[in-house]
């Protein structure tokens, strides 16, 4: 008989319940919409700033500023003026490597051109193709590292392009308008240890000093530099963790001032500050550091960002219990003469409210469904119009939204209900 | 013991005595009509004896229980095992079917049983409506579905609050003879009627004015 009843309730009102479902349906698209893009704009947001630059950069121990601090306790310096080339790839093995999205290495060098000028030359990966030992393989380099370039002409070296990887170069604007070349023609520079003719495949205009520079091949600078297998820096682009407390102790008083259950916490949280830190054990006598001004804007921004998303959703969620509450005191208002009649015939309150909200509830589960679905579509279109990317759904969103539907629709019947166990049948049936 | 005993019962609401000091005993298996113009209290009336109100002052003893000293969850159940009630306005419940409105009070007295639920609307004369809902329904039909609803778990006393009210002569007459069967059958009934054919069936009538009962005539040709 109750689901008799339900169902008569149900079908025989669709109107007003498909009202209440589609206000339901609303804040749950809303809710679905909102929480995926804040779990997912994290990645979203860091991806957008990726594009200004790396925010770890990797020098030799000797190259350091802090090396300079250190060196007065008096220990033995055994360190380099070069990190090895072979050690890079280490970088993506350590605890947060999975958080390292891009690196680069970097060799400078300075050449003269035929017009005897000096020019400074950069050895670094464009797209290099690298297999790491863990079986994961990866394109990295400054492609993506520097993706605000705008070739002028030509287009970017490509690496894994026979021919052009070794002697192939790309020119910065200001130098390639003062030389008068563009892509497709040849460049002859010689250093000490020396010569060479590249090829130019570009002109990029970074809107920077490297207009003025030329960038080619790892293995054509090391060439070109005398320094086979060997690099001066890397810069890394990894995802943070915006710093707190904790950070800022490990990176101001050094990880060693931490307790051990600190030490943990830090360790396996990815604070720029133990991302650096991480590096500097998986490459040999190298000094990692955070590239601030980027790191800090980024955590920022997300907080901010994610703030935002969380004021919607619960104005959004407010929204829809106001209006699910307004609809449903409607409802029972409507339907006042019904339940004075079962409370004459002798139905309890409890029995009465439980059919009234196991109506709202099944109308509250059809509403939330085709909202998580609503909101999956308003995600995409906030996704492609925001950040030209689709989000990525979040299974964890799908009980978060159940249980949000669930508290608002019961916290908006909360009125109607109390006006149904207040409802006297001998003030309703009598007509007056 | 009478079936019904209203004591001293007034029913204060303000500056208006909606009831004022009215005594009155009804018998089991009696049939018994309350008239009185409007405001005067009849519906007031009906509902202390339906424990959907209580009285200001006074005792109503119903089958030995004082009803104006129970709680509301004592009372709820004393509405669904001992009165039926009718109403002039019928509220069904819109959407479920003749049979179904039925079973709704078999449902919240005790199981819900689909057979007697059409027993009753065969004996009320709507077997072949029973899967109507009541929009499908004429005035005369679902006042009848109510009736069967009042009938339904075998209550000690049908009340009926100008049961007529709002029906033609020719189902006014299918409701009396109804009333009539019922009272063959040993119920005790309580109908409030403006209308002098339906109070002339009765036994007995009394006579409310504001508030107070004024007259009370006993129907010297009842016919049994
Ligand atoms: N809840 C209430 N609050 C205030 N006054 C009320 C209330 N209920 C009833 N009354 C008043 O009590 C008086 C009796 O009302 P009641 O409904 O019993 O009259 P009635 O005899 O049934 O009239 P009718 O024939 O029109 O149905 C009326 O004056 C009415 O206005
Ligand atoms: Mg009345």
């Amino acid at each position: 008989m109750f689901f008799r009843m339900i169902k008569g309730a149900l079908f025989r009102q669709k109107s007003k319940m498909i009202m209440i479902a589609v206000t339901i349906a609303l804040g749950a698209s809303l809710a679905t919409a909102m929480l995926n893009i804040m779990l997912d704009v994290g990645d979203k947001v860091n991806q957008e700033l990726k594009a200004y630059g790396a925010n770890i950069t990797v020098v030799p121990k000797e190259n350091s500023v802090l090396t300079d601090l250190y060196a007065l306790d008096g220990q033995e310096e055994t360190a380099a003026a070069h990190l090895k080339e072979d050690d890079i790839g280490k970088i993506k093995t350590i605890f947060w490597g999975f958080n390292i999205l891009d690196f680069t290495p970097f060799v400078n060098t300075t050449v003269v051109l035929d017009d005897e000028t000096e020019v400074k030359l950069t050895g670094t990966w464009f797209n290099h193709h690298l297999a790491l030992n863990t079986g994961e393989e990866l394109d990295a380099g400054i492609h993506s590292l520097r993706s605000w370039w705008d070739v002028k002409n030509g287009q970017w070296l490509d690496e894994q392009k026979e021919g052009t990887a070794n002697g192939g170069a790309m020119v910065g604007t200001v130098l390639a308008e003062r030389l008068g070349i563009s892509s497709g023609d040849s460049l002859h520079v010689k250093t000490s240890d020396g010569e060479k003719t590249l090829s130019v495949v570009g002109v990029f205009d970074s809107g920077g000093d490297e207009d003025e520079q030329i960038f080619t091949t790892l293995a054509t600078a090391q060439e070109l530099s005398g320094t086979k297998g060997l690099i001066d820096s890397i810069e890394v682009s990894a995802l943070t963790t915006p710093d707190n407390e904790l950070a800022k102790k490990a990176a101001t008083k050094g990880p060693g001032s931490l307790s051990p259950a600190d030490y943990e916490t830090w360790y396996c949280t990815a604070y720029v500050s133990s991302i650096c830190y991480q590096i500097q054990e998986a490459i040999p006598d190298s000094v990692a550091s955070p590239v601030r001004q980027v790191a800090e804007s980024e955590g920022n921004i997300l907080d901010k960002t994610q703030l935002l998303m969380i004021l919607i959703t619960i104005l959004s969620l407010f929204g829809s219990a106001l209006g699910i509450s307004n609809l449903v005191t409607a409802s029972v208002m409507e339907r006042s003469n019904e339940i004075g009649l079962l409370k004459a015939i002798g139905a309890r309150d409890y029995r009465i409210s439980g059919i009234v909200l196991t109506e709202i509830i099944i109308t509250a589960v059809v509403g939330g469904v085709a909202g998580y679905f609503m909101g999956y579509g308003f995600a995409q279109i906030i996704g492609q119009t925001v950040f030209n990317s689709s989000i990525e759904m979040k299974p964890m969103v799908i009980p978060i939204v159940a249980v949000l539907i669930v508290i608002v629709t019961l916290a908006g019947s909360i009125p109607a209900i109390r006006m149904l166990l207040r409802l006297r049948p001998a003030e309703v049936l009598h007509g007056r | 013991m009478s079936l019904l005993e209203i004591k001293n019962v007034s029913k204060i609401y303000g500056p208006l005595k909606a009831l004022d000091n009215v005594n009155l005993t009804v018998e089991n298996g009696e049939w018994l009509a309350i008239m009185g113009p409007s405001g005067s209290g009849k519906s007031t009336m009906m509902n202390i004896i339906g424990c959907m109100d209580k009285p200001s002052l006074g005792e109503v003893i119903l089958d030995g229980v004082d009803i104006a000293k129970e709680s509301g969850k004592k009372l709820t159940e004393i509405r669904r095992d001992k009165i039926g009630l009718i109403f002039q306005q019928f509220h069904l419940v819109n959407y479920l079917t003749a049979v179904e409105n039925v079973m709704v009070s078999q449902y919240y007295h005790s199981m819900p049983d689909e057979k007697e639920a059409l027993e009753a609307l065969e004996r009320v004369g709507l077997k072949d409506r029973a899967k109507h809902l009541p929009s499908q329904l004429s005035g005369g039909e679902q006042q009848r579905v109510c009736i069967a609803r009042a009938l339904i778990n075998h209550p000690e006393i049908i009340l009926a609050d100008e049961p007529t009210g709002n029906l033609d002569e020719a189902n006014e007459n299918i409701v009396i003879d109804i009333f009539k069967q019922l009272h063959r059958q040993g119920t005790t009934l309580i109908v409030v009627t403006h209308d002098p054919e339906v109070a002339e069936v009765a036994q007995r009538t009394v006579v409310l004015e504001h508030g107070r009962l004024v007259n009370e005539i006993k129907n010297e040709g009842f016919e049994e």
